[in-house]
């Protein structure tokens, strides 16, 4: 089919063949498994297990909160050892909740576990919450609620669904081999999710240096002629969604909006097959395939991975390091998060683990900006990066702002090409964390107001209240002492000096 | 097995392989061919004086570094003080003495490159800074041209005569040439017309290969070209300066031509003589002081292109590219202020583009 131009971008070394001829294994089930209740966007899993209870696979150990929510399930059978805090599966290191489960080796699917045998006579709604159920999160990285990217026909007018197979950072193979080895229920997931969008294209998109899953899956997509795949020129960020979409249709997504807002959703191959899974045989997303690669990988591997895993254990089943890392990270090495250590758990969105010898990682000490202008050609959304990470440096991040800060994606092509070895991305990062910290500040600030406000005028109110009764009591009381005189008075003097009294009180 | 790495903050966690080492390197290697021909062409002085300035660059950015306190290993091996007495060696006239040499380079390094800040902070263009103030300070030894002897040839002198005219020592009888240019310009001045001045098309092929009197390195066009297409190859620049540059004199001088072609000069001479490919591929295309988006770039070049023009044609400085340079390095943070890429999902004026059938539902 017809692609179009995009600007900017890099060829990195792919490094793909460590990884992309091994078959994807099964990770042996670990000793323990530790889940966080938090593996997406939004709001943590409520638990819905205690201390002690026996759980079959696929049992749901945690509600979704909210509807920008996703709950978790047992990833096999065994009993919950507790439910505490264990270190998170993110750079920073700190714990989340987590629930901890004692696998009893039997690997039991609950009896509850049911499929569809016909999911395209379910309603889109069914769907959706059939998805939703299963705690199907965006797999590519980006772990949004799958099921909420579903609803979304219902405030767009929606015509494409674009399956993301780019996989366009360097090492990770396993959409590569998840399409290849299992195309036709891919393809399945992604034939139920365009029934659930009422979408009438479909188009699976993949990157040239994948021919075997760009040939397995063109020919488990004959079924469909709706859908059609689309060959991709390698380049990185090809698989950042809003560049992807502009390939195939031409047409850039509005700055700050979603591509809904021209009518296409996009979702990941990996999230195709959670949603296959889910809608045929009821099994919520209780594993995913990971690569686990990297120069300092003793054995390269494609792994099927029970989310709760240590990353520890998938490198002890590749046959640990063969030197020492020098830098160890969750996902490519492009957009990836450096890991803080292997006893961190593997999630609903890794995609990968790298351990990277120092000749890969290649730090260096930066060098002055040469205003080479290297990294304008490489970007991929026209910003200057040159220009903002010399505002963030000099403290304006305002002027960093006014320049686009807000446009970048973070992919990481201009810090790539930097001959000067700039940390690009991390000035961008540090401003967009501390223009987000000055919302929540300024957000804070004005509530803060309005409560300081509403506290003043509440007090103003008590005050005024107050005064009233103090006027009130004074005006009975002078009423009272205004009628003992008149009964006094009374007493002695006619009796109709009673009413002026009456009248006062009236009168207040 | 357990490791703790030290999480580096961001990524990428992999990098291309370029340095500013490597561009620096690769941008003298494009100019060697053009320099080892100015070797050949002027003999022992053009050496000495390449060395004089590229040595007294070198030392002077040492010096530099180590008042401002920066790792000198690091900054030195950087290759942009020996990048910048490279491109003002090539660009003086190849006798000239070497303490010329000296002067200038350590006017690019000192003045034009690190009391604005050092590396990437300067707003001028070292070489062209020092060229200037050299044509200004020392007119005589900056016109004084000689036409090409190569060396071992029976005319050139030996290395003791060429040590002598190193410093600048009285005694050799060079055969001394203006440059086309200059020559072009003084003969138009006393009223003769082009006709008459180069009866025949011999000049541009002499301008081509190098054979004419002329800077160390920018007499041969042709090597000159040869070392910017391989910088234009290795991505180290890219085409918009050059060809905008090449492209605005070209245009101007081809109109000027037409219009009076007894007294304007037509587009091959303008392009082949004197500086003006070193300065397309080399000079305007030097990353800290041109524009960073390739509309600036394009727009930087055409500008350069027209003031050469302007200035070869009607000022008193027919060898005056420089000037044309500095006026335009100076123009260079307003074309980046106004001339900035596209933004993603924005039109040109930075509001988020919409499309009339955008598929928000508006209720
Ligand atoms: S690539 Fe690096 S050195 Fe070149 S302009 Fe960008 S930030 Fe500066
Ligand atoms: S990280 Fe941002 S500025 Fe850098 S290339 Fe990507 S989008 Fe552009």
């Amino acid at each position: 089919m017809k692609l179009f131009k995009i600007r900017g971008g890099v060829h990195p070394h792919d490094n793909k063949h460590l990884a992309a001829g091994q078959a994807i294994e099964d990770l042996p089930m670990p000793a323990l498994l530790h889940i966080p209740l938090q593996q997406h966007i939004g709001a943590p899993a409520k638990p819905a297990v205690r201390r002690g209870q026996q759980v079959a696979k696929g049992d749901l150990l945690a509600f979704s909160q909210g509807v920008i929510s996703a709950p978790v399930h047992a990833p096999t059978s065994g009993r919950v050892m507790g439910v505490g805090s264990y270190p998170a599966h993110h750079a920073s290191g700190l714990s989340v909740r987590t629930v901890t489960l004692k696998p009893d080796g039997e690997d039991r699917w609950s009896d509850e576990i049911q499929g569809v045998s016909d999911p395209f006579a379910l309603t889109p709604e069914e769907i959706a919450t059939r998805v939703a159920a299963a705690g199907i999160v965006g797999m590519g990285g980006a772990t949004f609620p799958s099921a909420v990217k579903l609803n979304l026909r219902t405030r767009y007018r929606l015509h494409t669904l674009v399956i993301n197979g780019a996989e366009c950072e360097p090492y990770l193979t396993c959409d590569d081999r998840l399409m290849r080895e299992h195309a036709e229920e891919v393809i399945d997931g992604v034939r139920i999710m365009a029934h659930a969008l009422g979408v009438e294209r479909i188009i699976v998109a993949i990157e040239n240096n994948k021919p075997e899953a760009q040939a397995a899956v063109a020919l488990a997509a004959s079924v469909d002629p709706r859908i059609r795949v689309a060959r991709l020129p390698t380049r990185y960020p090809m698989g950042s969604e809003k560049h992807l979409v502009q390939a195939l249709t031409g047409r850039e997504t509005p700055a700050r909006g979603l591509t809904a807002d021209i009518g296409v959703v996009v979702h990941n191959g990996a999230t195709a097959f959670a949603v296959h899974e889910a809608l045929r045989f009821g099994r919520p997303l209780v594993s995913r395939i990971v690569t686990v690669s990297g120069g300092a990988v003793s054995r390269p591997r494609n792994l099927r991975v029970p989310i709760g895993a240590r990353v520890q254990d998938l490198l002890e089943y590749c046959g640990g390091f063969t030197e020492q890392p020098a830098q160890l990270i969750s996902g490519g090495p492009m957009m990836g998060q450096p890991l803080p250590s292997t006893r961190v758990p593997m999630v609903k969105g890794s995609n990968g683990v790298l351990a990277l010898t120092g000749a890969e990682a290649a730090g260096h000490e930066p060098m002055p900006c040469i205003r080479c202008a290297t990294c304008v050609q490489a970007c991929p959304c026209g910003l200057v990066p040159l220009d903002m990470a010399a505002h963030t440096r000099a403290g304006d991040l305002d002027g960093a702002v006014s320049l686009g800060l807000m446009d970048c994606i973070g992919c990481g092509s201009c810090a790539y090409v930097c001959p000067a070895h700039i940390p690009l991305v991390q000035y961008f990062n540090y401003a967009k964390g501390e223009m987000a910290a000055r919302g929540r500040a300024k957000q804070k600030m004005t509530e803060t107001k309005r409560l300081a406000e509403q506290r003043t005028a509440r007090m103003e109110a008590i005050k005024q209240a107050k005064r009233e009764a103090m006027a009130k009591r004074k005006r009975e009381a002078a009423a009272k002492k205004a009628a003992e005189t008149a009964a006094a008075d009374a007493a002695t003097m006619t009796s109709g000096a009673a009413a002026e009294p009456t009248a006062t009180t009236a009168e207040a | 097995m357990q490791i703790e790495t030290a999480p580096s903050s961001a990524g990428p966690f992999a990098h291309a392989r370029t340095s500013i080492q490597r561009t620096m390197s690769l941008v003298m290697l494009a100019l060697l061919p053009a320099t080892l021909f100015g070797f050949w062409q002027f003999g022992w002085p053009a050496i000495f004086l390449f060395f004089a300035t590229l040595s007294t660059a070198v030392l002077a950015e040492a010096v530099c570094l180590r008042i401002a306190g920066k790792p000198q290993r690091q900054y030195l091996l950087d290759g942009s003080a020996l990048l910048a007495g490279w491109i003002l060696a090539v660009s003086l006239p190849p006798w000239a003495p070497w303490w010329i040499g000296a002067i200038g380079a350590l006017l690019a390094v000192v003045v034009a490159k690190q009391v604005f800040g050092g590396l990437g902070q300067n707003l001028f263009n070292p070489a062209m800074v020092a060229r200037v103030a050299l044509l200004i300070s020392f007119p005589l030894e900056m016109t004084n041209y000689v036409q090409p002897m190569p060396l071992f040839s029976a005319d050139a002198p030996g290395f003791l005569q060429s040590v002598g005219i190193s410093l600048g020592q009285p005694g050799f009888d060079a055969v001394s040439g203006a440059t086309l240019l200059s020559h072009v310009r003084t003969e138009l001045s006393q009223g003769l017309t082009l006709t008459e001045i180069l009866p025949d098309m011999g000049y541009l092929f002499s301008g081509a290969v190098g054979t004419i009197a002329g800077s160390m390195g920018e007499t041969s066009a042709l090597l000159i070209l040869l070392g910017g297409l391989f910088l234009l190859v290795k991505r180290v620049i890219t085409w918009h300066t050059p060809v905008a540059m090449i492209g605005s004199l070209a245009i101007l001088a081809t109109l000027m031509n037409l219009y009076d072609p007894e007294h304007y000069a037509g587009a091959l001479y303008h392009v082949v003589s004197g500086a003006t490919l070193l300065v397309a591929f080399f000079i305007a295309t030097d990353p800290v002081t041109s524009p960073v988006s390739k509309t600036g770039q394009i727009i930087f070049g055409a500008g350069c292109g027209v003031l050469v023009y302007v200035i070869r044609t009607w000022a008193g400085y027919p060898e005056g590219v420089a000037f044309a340079i500095l006026l335009m390095n100076a123009c260079t943070p307003m074309i980046d202020h106004y001339v900035r890429p596209r933004v993603y999902g924005r039109d040109r004026r930075g509001t988020p583009i919409e499309y009339a059938d955008n598929a928000e539902m508006r209720k």
